[in-house]
């Protein structure tokens, strides 16, 4: 039976459980619902959840244990010889033997009855039915892919009958204990908070789950590339060594993608933060209300446009627009109408990255502007200084933190881009100055290194893993810094 | 000392005029800085115009796809010279359908069907696809062979581009797709109506192709409909109950100030890093499949949810407290409190967190690159376990495509997905506006 069909059923369980208890509360009450301690729908409620939740945690404990208990029963199955050979071998056996045991449930009875322990009429009897195999199948093979499929099927039939059965049994238990003085409803409140309790350390395993991946992955990186190579490293050329070459591997230098990366993040902010800036000035200082109130939300809506967006509009208009222009301003000084601006540069990356941060700048800062008290500002004013002078004088100082730590959480946003740079910066990693040259980014070289069709284990995947917690902690850093000036500042005028 | 006792010497000053405190200089700052602003603001709203206006006047043509409609006789002997269709239903599927195409188009052009070269030309005035729209058609219904039925055709993608205006045909004809014959016939048989421009709904229904006049978003906005399914569906209750439970019942303790700021941070985290994430749990550890819209879904969801929760949250805080009170002091239970009163005020704006951050989620590429939903799907995915793309990442898959008409379609795919956005974001501010209240 699938999973699904069992949750049905354990749903269906639970649904008539809600209305027997209910029913069943009020008639012990004799129809006075005042006679109950809680509404007769929490006695229903209490029923359900008996019926649910001991049952759905059993069903997906044995989904989760059954494989591996099957496995290490079939393993320790194997022949002698063959449990003598190396952990890999044994589980490229394992392998064969799953994909075995999927195609005999493809087969009929008397395919099967024919075939019997014949490893090559196996073989192209499954071939024929779609489900190729990697190397003709010795006999135990057969027999223990035989072997796995009734464990499968008999786990599975055992499971249904336990998950139904604790359902039923949990809705008996809890349709026994209902009575006048039941607290039914502190029973469900306790349950609804444990699952809200549940549900808001999901944060807390996101990011859990975030470090342990990476750091497992990147240390399996770690093994092939020393630590300090690839930190301290100036060279990125992650060669994919061809079969039988071995050794070279390339080298793996996170220095021109960090410098990449940095660079364009510096351009892009150079953009940025004075539009961003003197938009907030503007809008919290001079605009008045009927302005502020058309053009906020316009600046916000480049907020909202997809970065994949900004990248193609960098690749198809901006990219050009600058080779094109240099050219041009080339032929008028020099005579040599050659472009010395690259279509894929570090300009047309940080420029347009700088497009996509101005609503960021802006209304981080116009809030901490706002935030700024009035009386300052009057004071200011009142001394006879011009509106001018208060801003520079008398309120950036006093929102210089607070200004920096959304500058800051900016700056991390400007890190972690993928979209524009993998369109609009280029793929090659070097070290260099030239802001019209392309250059290239962490973000950038995570996605090269994950979307070829590549073996899972070797160090050009892994390596992806060891740039994520790079990028990771960079844009942690970044964040908890600014976190933490923004809160100290707010306290200031709290 | 002197000034005070001399004071004839200290009044002419002042009278001689004020000290100058550089009045106008001043202002002439004021007015600058005022200047500064105002050119900023403009900076911006300017590049968002450019930026939009770019991607319409380059995408709007998408949404007319040039067709040539003929009369095209599916002669038996072409399709089924032998006539073992009933014996080999094969057959039909092989037959050369873009010759039935080619022989009807040679003789509305009046050209020869011997004439090697040009019957080459003229082939070339179709796209690819005709081959499977015919074979369709006949599979679809055997009966027609032998019959002669008016079918609009798809023209090439060089022949679409030229009819829009989008090749130059001033250029010299070595250096450019379509020859002078080729441009003859297209301009004859538009004049004659048989080639025009009708609506391109292929852009809205076909699945992935190598051929720009074929290739359409289908099956990425089925992909982008189910993820949004599934994050819609994991992260809102997730979400709300994460944010009921550390508003309304959290003690202030080191744990929760962690999950606090844990929050605050996976808000920020780059989208890329939740792609790493689902790479290495979803895929490697709990094996689900490759270029699934479920992997694609969950991601996103882990990706949404901390900007639902900070949306919940600062919904439930601008209840006040006296309708808690109320309540409690009626006999409510926390419980019934927070579910029977305080949800369902905060739920306007709970609801415009989770639109926006649905927005966000539906425009996001990244970490779909990372889960091998790059791939060439040509077929609906039936369930959200089999592989498909989404729309965002059908964009990008285009926008690598060297084809001039590409960069048609890629905007025509953005204005899909910027329409989307728009609705959801509209939907979101009317929400507000109309049940949002102050207290």
């Amino acid at each position: 039976m699938s999973t699904s069909l069992i949750l049905l059923i354990v749903a269906i369980v639970g649904l008539a459980g809600y209305g027997i208890g209910a029913r069943r509360s009020l008639a012990i009450a004799g129809g006075l619902s005042s006679k109950l301690h809680s509404r007769p729908g929490y006695y229903g409620s209490f029923v359900a959840v008996c019926a649910i939740v001991p049952a759905v945690f059993i069903l997906f404990v044995w989904l989760v244990a059954s494989p591996a208990v099957i496995s290490s029963s079939i393993r320790g199955s194997f022949p002698e010889e063959v449990k003598a050979q190396s952990e890999a071998e044994q589980g490229l056996a394992f392998g064969m033997i799953t994909s075995i045991a999927r195609g005999m449930n493809v087969l009929s009875l008397e395919e099967i009855d024919r075939i019997g322990s014949n490893p090559v009429e196996l073989r192209s009897a499954l071939g024929a039915k779609g489900v190729p195999l990697a190397g003709d199948p010795q006999p135990y093979m057969i027999e223990a892919a035989g072997n796995l499929n009734t464990m499968t099927y008999a786990s599975r039939l055992a499971m249904t009958a336990v998950v139904v059965v604790f359902s039923v049994l949990g809705a008996g238990l809890a349709y026994r204990r209902i009575a006048p003085r039941f607290r039914a409803r502190n029973r469900v409140e306790k349950v609804i908070l444990v699952s809200l309790v549940v549900a808001s350390s999901i944060a807390i395993l996101t990011t859990v789950g975030i470090v342990l991946s990476m750091l497992t992955e990147a240390t399996r990186f770690f093994t092939h590339v020393p630590a300090w190579e690839f930190f301290f490293g100036t060279v990125w050329d992650p060669r994919f060594a061809a079969a039988g070459s071995g050794g070279s591997e390339g080298q793996f230098g996170l220095i021109p993608l960090l410098l990449g990366t940095l660079y364009i993040g510096f351009v892009a902010m150079l953009f940025a933060v004075p539009i961003g800036l003197f938009s907030a000035i503007y809008m919290a200082e001079y605009a008045s209300p009927h302005v502020r109130s058309t053009a906020k939300p316009l600046l916000e809506v480049l907020a909202g446009i997809p970065t994949i967006v900004y990248g193609f509009f960098a690749l198809t208009t901006v990219g050009p627009f600058l080779r094109d222009l240099s050219s041009q301003l080339n032929g008028l000084v020099t005579g040599d109408y050659s472009n010395f601006i690259q279509a894929q540069s570090v300009l047309t990356a940080g420029f347009v990255m700088g497009i996509m941060l101005i609503p960021y700048v802006s209304s981080l800062s116009d809030d901490i502007i706002t935030a700024v008290p009035r009386a300052l500002r009057d004071g200011s004013l009142g001394l006879g200084a011009t509106r001018s002078e208060t801003i520079k004088r008398v309120i950036l100082p006093a929102a210089l933190p607070g200004i920096v730590g959304a500058l800051l959480m900016t700056a991390s946003r400007a890190v972690g881009e993928t979209m524009i740079v993998v369109l609009a910066a280029g793929v090659a990693a070097r070290i260099q100055l030239n802001p019209f040259e392309p250059m290239t980014t962490v973000t950038v070289k995570i996605v090269n290194q994950l979307t070829g069709d590549l073996e899972f284990t070797s160090p050009q995947t892994l390596v992806a893993f060891a740039l994520g917690i790079t990028l990771f902690a960079i844009t942690l850093c970044l964040n908890i810094y600014a976190l933490y000036i923004v809160r100290k500042y707010r306290e200031q005028y709290e | 000392m002197t000034d005070v006792v001399s004071p004839v010497s200290g009044i002419p000053k002042t009278k001689a005029g004020r000290r100058d405190i550089g009045i106008k200089r001043r202002y002439a700052a004021e007015r600058r800085f005022r200047a500064y602003g105002v050119a900023a603001l403009s900076f911006g709203i300017i590049f968002l115009m450019l930026l939009l206006w770019s991607v319409v006047s380059k995408g709007y043509t998408a949404f007319q796809q040039t067709m040539i409609t003929i009369p095209i006789e599916f002669s038996e002997q072409t399709i089924d010279p032998q006539n073992e269709r009933a014996a080999n239903p094969q057959k039909l599927m092989t037959a050369n359908y873009p010759v039935v195409a080619r022989n009807a188009l040679a003789k509305t052009l009046g050209v020869s069907v011997d004439d090697r070269v040009k019957i080459r030309a003229v082939g070339q005035l179709l796209s690819d696809g005709v081959r499977t729209q015919l074979r369709d058609m006949v599979v679809a219904n055997p009966a027609i062979i032998g019959t002669t039925q008016n079918v609009a055709l798809l023209a090439a993608g060089d022949i679409d581009s030229a009819f829009k205006g989008q090749i130059n045909l001033s250029v010299a004809e070595g250096n450019r797709k379509i020859s002078d014959q080729q441009v003859t016939w297209m301009n004859q048989l538009a004049e004659s109506g048989v080639l025009a421009k009708h609506f391109n709904t292929g852009i809205f229904v076909n699945g992935a192709s190598s051929r720009p006049e074929a290739a359409g978003v289908g099956v990425a906005l089925i992909g982008s409909f189910y993820m949004m399914l599934i994050v819609l569906v994991l992260s809102l209750p997730i979400g709300v109950a994460a944010s009921i439970y550390l508003e309304e019942f959290a003690p202030k303790n080191k744990f929760t100030d962690l999950i606090e700021v844990n929050i605050n941070n996976l808000a920020a985290v780059p989208s890329i890093v939740y792609g790493l994430l689902g790479l290495a749990v979803f895929i490697n550890f709990m094996g689900l499949p490759r270029s699934a819209s479920l992997v694609g879904g969950l991601v996103l969801t882990l990706m949404t949810l901390p900007t639902i929760i900070i949306a919940t949250r600062a919904a439930l805080k601008a209840v006040p407290p006296s309708i808690r009170a109320a309540a409690l002091g009626l006999g409510a239970s926390k419980m019934q409190t927070i579910f029977h009163h305080v949800l369902p005020l905060a739920m306007p704006g709970i609801l415009t967190g989770t639109i926006i951050g649905l927005a966000h989620a539906l425009g996001e590429t990244a970490p779909l690159l990372l889960i091998g939903m790059v791939a060439f799907v040509a077929n609906y995915p039936a369930t959200p376990l089999d592989p498909s793309t989404a729309l965002p990442v059908q964009i990008y898959m285009w926008a690598n495509e060297a084809e001039r008409a590409f960069v048609e379609r890629t905007s025509g795919a953005i204005i899909i997905l910027l329409l989307f956005l728009i609705v959801m974001n509209v939907g979101a501010i009317l929400l507000r506006r109309r049940f949002e209240r102050r207290w």
